[in-house]
């Protein structure tokens, strides 16, 4: 078991570093095999969303230079990097892993878009070859760990994300969302998802400005919504109910006095700010406004997160899910890793007693069918006699940690050495095979 | 009988009362479930006990506990229109306490009556009783929505997560619970108004604009106008609708404690 994992996620870094880390989904098969093709490295795939970028590996020896690998791609300082980056190997990357795809490592814990979009990342990197047998294999018993955690528990059952903590956020201020329009201000990601929540919550029309005309004019089409040149955001701003502001701006740009000018045009009548832009994008005297509510990304998380507390108790059953299925699957990967010894050693025995029986074959003259048979049985007998013990004895070091130790002793009494390669490539297809010869 | 059929009332708005108070701490469904079932059932004696004063004959709401318990069943049919409408049992914050008192003041011992005798129109009287007091149900609706919706604003604004899973409506259905009252309110009490000064112009022959019945009657209107007019108007809410829906129902109050000094609007036991 030689996986590696590095990545950053919501916790570990600030938005602005997960933001330089972004692969757009064009340019993520040519990443992946830049991985696959790094010193060290044998597969490897590469998990982009909004909240976390992971590189997944497995390695020749265990040791490949993953930092280095985003230092060149990226091309980042390591100084701006390293402190965000998080790295795990072997166990812990399988049980990192394990965690991502089951939503427990998502800023919504339960939420069900990160299983697919780990599943995209997974077809991306096997369709260009950057996935072929260890990872192939990680990954689909994460997909199956993923579906077992959310059939099993209830983490996934009242999945919140920001964006439908935002709808009820909205529902709690406005009742009923028939009618209400929305404001996008800086089209992203995020922003578009909270609006495809809050439009299929029953708001009726959206606006949109974005710095770039076109952008808005694109985003806005996608929802048969308006764009608003930026210029004139302020004037038209007050028509919105619930505005989702995510711009890059480095300081607020809604301010106390525009957010008087909307209450005074609306009679008061209540906004929402969604503000999902870091820094954020309301200020902090504009959101102490009467009839002004405005959330920040922290608030949202909170709010997130007081639903993860409910739902506690199934977070630890998953996790609890999650250690069981990571010591499956490694007791699981290290049969298989015994498994070239085994085959070997059949297979060595089997040429020993191959050449004794031609050996002797002179001395014994014509044989009846039914002495050649007996003949045969009897050698089997004796070789599979003598393989029993010590196979069965790989099979349970296997799930123990000294299997390395037994396998080591194993090839050396038998001088298995060179024979490793060849039976390792297809380590399933011969598990199959040991099965039929015993 | 009519008092006793009270009594029930008032026991069953008792459990209203703990709720009211319950309900601005904690948020139990299944308690505000009961405290809507006994209330609902206390209406039911109160009717009976209305009905009962109804049949005893005479025009005996002008009685000042009477007129109470009457007011108190008002409150309590706006409550229930709102409940049907919006299916929140929140305005009960206010509105139990409100009717629990009233009830109790109107519980407590029979009461003589009497004040019929002056008036020459009855007709005018029963509008006027009518009127005014389903202008005083109703802003005594749209006084616990603004506090209501006050305390809704608090939660959102505190952004704590508890504000997600608050037993409170809407803000906005809030507000509008709070304008319909307000809004149906308005003529009830102008007109309500108009008819007891008709009632004092038969009566005595002219309106004692002196009275303080009649002065605090006036501050309290101009204020309810006040308040319809900025909500209109500018679309006042929050902090400055509960404000003057305090300022209006403490005006109110007034004019209702004016009935133990004011000279024309006397009833007969005080």
């Amino acid at each position: 078991m030689r996986f590696q994992l590095i990545g950053v996620n919501h916790k570990s870094a600030p938005l602005e570093v997960r933001e330089r880390l972004a692969i757009p989904e064009s340019r993520l098969p040519d990443t992946c095999r830049n991985l696959a093709a790094y010193p060290g490295i044998e597969e490897g795939m590469v998990i982009s969303t909004c909240n976390r970028v992971e590189v997944v590996t497995h390695t020749t020896n265990g040791h490949a230079d993953l930092r280095g690998f985003l230092h060149d791609h990226f091309h980042l300082k390591p100084e701006e990097l390293d402190p965000h980056l998080y790295e795990f190997r072997e166990k812990d990357a399988v049980r990192h892993l394990f965690r991502v795809a089951s939503s427990l490592d998502s800023m919504v814990v339960g939420e069900a878009q990160i299983l697919g979009q780990v599943k995209e990342a997974y077809a991306t990197a096997r369709a260009v070859g950057a996935v072929r047998g260890q990872l192939d294999q990680l990954f689909s018993r994460a997909f199956a760990v993923a579906k077992r955690v959310r059939t099993e528990t209830a983490v996934g059952s009242s999945s919140v994300s920001i964006a439908s903590v935002a709808v009820e956020l909205a529902k709690k201020i406005f009742g009923n969302l028939h009618g209400k329009n929305v404001f996008i201000v800086g089209a992203g990601k995020m922003s578009e998802l909270a609006a495809r929540h809050l439009m299929a919550h029953g708001c009726a029309s959206i606006f949109v400005a974005n710095r770039t005309y076109d952008r808005a004019i694109g985003l806005a089409q996608k929802f048969n919504g308006q764009a608003i040149k930026f210029d004139d955001l302020y004037s038209t701003c007050d028509r919105a109910d619930i505005v989702i502001t995510s711009t890059g701006a480095p300081h607020a740009i809604f301010r106390r006095e525009h957010g008087e000018q909307f209450l005074a045009r609306r009679k008061n009548r209540p906004m929402f700010f969604i503000d999902i832009a870091v820094p954020r994008d309301v200020s902090t005297d504009m959101a102490k406004l009467d009839g002004i509510f405005a959330y920040d990304i922290d608030d949202l998380q909170q709010a997130v997160s007081s639903h993860v507390a409910d739902r506690h108790k199934e977070a630890e059953r998953a996790e609890a899910i999650i250690a069981n299925e990571v010591e499956r699957f490694e007791a699981r990967l290290s049969t298989l890793d015994v498994v070239p010894t085994i085959v070997s050693l059949q297979d060595h025995l089997e040429t020993i007693r191959q050449a004794e029986i031609d050996r002797v074959r002179g001395r014994l003259g014509q044989l009846t069918p039914e002495q050649e048979i007996a003949v045969e049985a009897l050698t089997r007998g004796i070789i599979n006699k003598v393989m029993h013990t010590p196979i069965t004895t790989l099979k349970t070091a296997a799930k123990e940690s000294e299997a390395t130790t037994v396998v080591d002793v194993v090839r050396r009494l038998f001088n298995l050495r060179d024979k490793d390669k060849e039976t390792a490539a297809q380590p399933v297809a011969k598990k199959d095979e040991i099965g039929t010869r015993r | 009988m009519a008092l006793l059929w009270l009594r029930f009332a008032l026991g069953c708005y008792f459990v209203g009362l703990i709720y009211a108070f319950v309900a601005l701490t904690r948020t139990s469904d299944l308690f505000s479930r009961v405290a809507f079932h006994a209330a609902s059932l206390g209406m039911v004696f109160h009717f009976v006990s209305l009905v009962e004063v109804f049949l005893s004959g005479q025009i005996v709401w002008a009685s000042v506990h009477n007129s109470e318990s009457l007011l108190a069943f008002f409150s309590m049919t706006f409550f229930m229109v709102i409940y049907a409408i919006y299916q929140t049992t929140s305005p009960g914050v206010v509105v139990f306490p409100v009717v629990f008192f009233l009830t109790f003041v109107a519980a407590v011992d029979e009461q003589p009556v009497l004040l019929t005798q002056f008036v020459s129109h009855k007709g005018w009287l029963i509008a006027h009783i009518i009127l005014i007091f389903t202008g005083y149900a109703a802003l005594v609706l749209s006084f616990g929505a603004s506090l209501v919706y006050l305390l809704q604003e608090r939660r959102l604004k505190a952004k704590k997560a508890s504000s997600l899973i608050s037993f409170l409506p809407a803000l906005e259905v809030i507000d509008q619970i709070g304008y319909r009252s307000l809004l149906m309110g308005f003529p009830f009490m102008t007109l309500g108004l108009l008819t007891g000064s008709v009632v004092a112009v038969t009566t005595y022959g002219r309106v004692d604009f002196l009275d303080p019945k009649i002065l605090l009657s006036l501050l309290m209107w101009a204020v309810y106008m006040v308040m319809v007019f900025t909500r209109w108007n500018s679309g006042w809410r929050g902090r400055r609708a509960a404000f003057l829906a305090t300022f209006a129902f403490v005006a109110a109050l007034a004019a209702w404690a004016a009935n133990y000094f004011s000279t024309i609007h006397r009833f007969a036991a005080s």
